[in-house]
């Protein structure tokens, strides 16, 4: 029986097998690997890309203080990215399945559909999630778009659900007992992170300063934007550091947003705020490939 | 050249990755129209043999197509005669032929020159070829994706083999990068990768790989696994996991019996929406800790399968169970502040500004039982709670859950639980009466406070339900006998007012099965309220079909041609005045009428008993008298008539044969 990190390297192998660069998490806060710039930003453009990486996906509201078995603040997501997708990658796909020991002639795999949207992105696809024996596994998407822009290239983006995935195969009821590393259990190694955060991002986490941190970080994100065009040499400029800005804010709005300081009505004007400097940045991102290739 | 052959088959199968199962049956129905359409445009005779499908290919066999489409003749005119020989020949030259194959064409404007053009038929290969690929990518499905690239082909899901075959030839083309073939793809897991398909082997060759390529197949295979188990009926399942496998295969996995105390609604919820499983019933109805799964393999030979659902299953549960217990903390009635958070309607307000709105709207609608209050009060609240943000389906029938386990009184939960019915056609309205005034109120809330922000559905365009929120209202008002003030339901909304009543004409009609002549004369004749118009409605059905009625609404409809033509402004009649003996005769059988404490239907049938008078009078009086007194006053008879014996229905409108 594999370990939590064992399965995570055979998968990293799998890939890296098939061609994948082989990326560590992104180092500021995300809801989803798909937010890392190795994928919202990558996947725009014409140039072939093909990335996995392990991603910790902070979502604050689904915190449970480590009292539920099966929901986590923060879980691990192994995102692949394979731009363009290849002809055979459900099969790609199904193999990196049987690589973590999952023999497929003995359980039941369904792909049903389910066509990932995310507003504060402005990017939607069309995909499944699959199921393993009744138990979703991955979600299975291929973008159309990013940042409000078609993609030139229509990438496969595979998202695995680690915990899931591991309790699976370790068949435990909770996440918790999960098998990290011979002797350490999921508990031993996240249950303090768990419950901790829990308690600051519902009970304690400050709404007015969460407020003016997504202001501040609203305004630098915006004012790198509105800076690009008159910017002479469009090569250097900071399109990254815009981005990780962007990505501050769409952290604490989920941080507020779990606090309950965002009313229902509220919340499509603050998400309209984070899309628009989504949408922003990939544009400068596509702009400054563009300008690149002038050059 | 070779007679042309005849009575070939056709084999189309679009190789695709894996098609969501509620459109694939509408994806076949137009595939075959679309087919058939294309024969006849390419004269090409034939027929579809079948369509049918799995997650994974859209297949169609037709047969009895010809090998060549037939040929054409086609007459090319020239010019006249009269032109002379050199114009004869510059005809000839332009088209190829030579003066003697021209011939002369009589025509009224004289004789011209012409000729015969043979169209060779093409052969229905190169045709079906040259057509397949706009069939394919023409099929039209809700939401469709690129992925050879931007401003690629658009399908469903990308497609990765076609098999194109006319007998034992491949018909060769190309779509979406993908050529045309032979080779089909069994199962996943249990078939061949690539296997070469024959037209007349195609289903067996498919079996063989585990791949049941006919839906009746594969149903009759899940409904062979339930046979032995109890389970609920579920059509809509059965069609979702039909469509869902190539090889279906039920399962039977159990739960633990302590999780029979959470709501069978919250447990069927679980298992149908959300893990697509059958829910197991006891012999008497109740819930029992069971389920079907329905796999897309062949077997389960080691368990795996089955204790794997049941550990999801059992993680599902244990978090209802959490949501109901954390839930439970904070009891509805202290969650009637949090509504101000809840957004309705952008442009309406929250929900807490519904609920005090339906509060007001209760009062007018007459009669409320206290229930009905609270139950108005307190039945938006689950919205706030975890287990309606985790089952949105379930909304309103938690509200009512928590308010019987909050001792909110039985015929409160009650109102509180069926306060969305009728959720559709076939749903039933609310059991209870204070149910019936909570869901109504509702409904005419949502509806005033839409139209009011001018919100009201356009076209096909309702995606707030609208037309649903007003087709409950009127089936609640009708079958739940409420005799609430029709006009007062629409607030003095012109629109809405208008809406409603469209809504009655289109229940009655199409799910009462009333004729549309009979919903006009009755709705002509005023509408106070849905029971009583139900009451008028069926008296003239009972009505209808004895002698009198028809031959005396065709009368009356000469009656108010005969007023309009006059211009009538109303009068009242003298007796005195009257002088044929035909319209006194008349009047005294519409004064003698005594219609006072009749039923609707005794009332139609005396009225009906006016026909020998009414017709007597057309019969022997002259209504346009020359004397305008006379005349003024047999019109008066005329309108009297109408309007005392229009109030049921009027006659008027009723369509006669």
């Amino acid at each position: 029986m594999d370990s939590f990190q064992t399965l995570i390297f055979k998968l990293k192998k799998y890939w890296s097998d098939r061609g994948c660069i082989l990326q560590e998490p992104y180092d500021v806060e995300v809801g989803a690997g798909t937010m890392c710039p190795e994928t919202f930003l990558r996947v725009l453009g014409p140039d072939p890309y093909r990335v996995a990486y392990v991603q910790p996906s902070r979502r604050p509201a689904d915190g449970r203080y480590g009292e539920n078995p099966n929901r986590l603040y923060k879980h691990q997501q192994l995102q692949v990215i394979l731009k363009p997708a290849p002809a055979d990658v459900i099969d790609q796909y199904l193999g990196s399945l049987e690589a973590i020991g999952i023999d497929l002639s003995r359980h039941d795999i369904k792909f049903e559909e389910d066509n990932w949207e995310s507003p504060t992105l402005g990017a939607w696809g069309i995909g499944w999630q699959v199921m393993l024996d009744g138990l979703e596994i991955t979600q299975f998407t291929y973008f159309q778009q990013c940042g409000g822009i078609d993609l030139e290239l229509i990438p496969a983006e595979l998202t695995y659900g680690l915990e899931r995935i591991a309790a699976f195969l370790q068949g435990k009821e909770s996440i918790y007992e999960v098998e990290w590393a011979p002797g350490f259990s999921y508990a031993d190694v996240r249950f303090a992170d768990e419950r901790q955060f829990s308690v600051y991002n519902f009970e304690m986490a400050d709404i007015a300063t969460l407020w003016q941190l997504f202001e501040l970080n609203e305004r630098e994100a915006q004012r790198l934007i509105d800076s690009f065009a008159s910017y002479p040499e469009k090569s250097r400029f900071p399109v990254l550091p815009a981005y990780d800005h962007v990505l501050k804010c769409s952290h604490l709005f989920n941080l507020l947003d779990s606090r309950g300081a965002i009313s229902v009505t509220e919340r499509v004007g603050v998400i309209g705020r984070v899309r628009k400097l989504a949408v922003g940045t990939a544009q400068l991102w596509v702009a400054q490939r563009q300008a690149r290739e002038a050059a | 050249m070779a007679a042309a052959r005849t009575n070939l088959r056709f084999l189309l199968e679009i190789g695709s990755e894996e098609i969501p199962d509620w459109m694939i049956a509408s994806a076949l129905d137009h595939l075959k129209s679309a087919f058939e359409r294309m024969l006849a445009d390419l004269r090409l005779p034939g027929t579809v043999d079948w369509v049918d499908g799995t997650p994974r290919r859209l297949a169609l066999l037709a047969s009895g197509l010809a090998g060549r489409q037939a040929d054409l003749e086609e007459l090319v005119s020239g010019p006249p005669k009269a032109a002379g020989e050199g114009a004869a020949l510059g005809f000839a030259r332009k088209n190829g032929v030579t003066v003697d194959q021209l011939e002369i064409q009589p025509t009224p404007k004289g004789d011209y020159y012409a000729f015969r053009r043979r169209i060779a038929g093409r052969a229905a290969s190169e045709l079906l070829a040259a057509a397949a690929p706009d069939l394919i990518l023409g099929i039209p499905w809700p939401k469709t994706m690129c992925w050879t690239g931007k401003g690629g082909p658009r399908f469903i899901r990308p497609i990765r083999w076609i098999v194109a075959l006319l007998n034992g030839a491949v018909v060769d083309f190309e779509v979406a990068g993908v050529r045309s073939g032979d080779r089909t793809s069994g199962h996943r897991r249990f078939g061949r990768k690539t296997i070469r398909v024959s037209v007349a082997g195609y289903v067996e060759q498919l079996r063989k790989n585990h791949v049941l390529v006919r839906a009746s197949e594969r149903r009759a295979r899940i409904e062979a696994g339930l046979a032995g188990v109890r389970v609920k009926p579920d059509p809509g399942l059965l069609d979702t996991l039909t469509y869902l496998t190539e090889w279906p295969t039920p399962v039977v996995g159990r739960f633990d019996e302590a999780y029979l105390d959470l709501p069978a609604e919250v447990l069927v919820t679980v298992m149908r929406h959300h893990q697509k499983y059958f829910s197991v019933e006891r012999e008497d109805g109740s819930l029992a800790p069971g389920f079907v799964a329905v796999m897309n393999v062949p077997a389960d030979p080691d368990g795996l399968v089955v204790s794997g659902n049941e550990r999801v299953l059992r993680a599902r549960f244990n978090d209802a169970r959490f949501f109901w217990e954390t839930d439970q903390k904070k009891p509805l009635r202290d969650r009637v502040e949090d509504l101000k958070h809840v957004t309705f309607q952008r442009n309406v307000g929250s929900y807490h500004l519904k609920m005090t709105a339906t509060l007001a709207l209760l009062d007018e609608l007459g009669d409320v039982p206290a229930a009905a209050r609270r139950a108005v009060e307190l039945c938006k609240c689950d919205l706030t709670t975890e287990m309606v943000k985790e089952f949105t389906e379930l909304q309103g029938v938690v509200g009512g859950l928590y308010a019987r386990a909050q001792g909110e009184g039985e015929d409160v939960a009650a109102a509180i639980y069926e306060h969305y019915k009728p959720v559709s056609m076939e749903d039933s309205i609310p059991a209870t009466e204070a149910g019936r005034f909570v869901a109504l109120a509702d409904k005419l809330h949502t509806l005033r406070a839409c139209f009011a922000v001018g919100m009201a559905p356009t076209g096909s365009k309702d995606p707030l339900a609208l037309r649903r929120a007003a087709q409950g209202a009127v089936r609640i008002l009708v079958e739940g006998g409420l005799p609430v003030d029709f006009a007062k339901l629409s607030a003095g909304d012109a629109a809405l007012d208008e809406f409603l009543r469209d809504r009655v004409r289109h229940y009655f009609r199409d799910v009462r099965g009333f004729a549309y002549d009979e919903v006009n004369a009755a709705m002509a004749a005023g509408l106070s309220n849905l029971p009583d118009l139900t009451r008028r409605l069926e008296a003239i059905r009972a009505v209808r079909p004895t002698a009198d009625f028809e031959p005396l609404a065709a009368s009356f409809k000469r009656i108010r041609n005969i007023l309009e033509q006059a211009r009538f402004e109303g009068c009242p009649v003298d007796p005195d005045l009257l002088q044929e003996d035909a319209e006194r005769g008349l009047y005294r059988a519409m004064t003698s009428l005594r219609l006072a404490g009749l039923s609707y239907r005794e009332a139609l049938t005396q009225i009906a008993t006016l026909r020998p008078a009414v017709d007597l009078f057309f019969d022997k009086v002259l209504v346009n008298a020359p004397e305008p007194r006379v005349r003024a006053n047999r019109l008066a008879l005329l309108d009297t008539l109408r309007r005392e014996f229009s109030r049921i229905a009027d006659f008027s409108e009723i369509v006669t044969s």
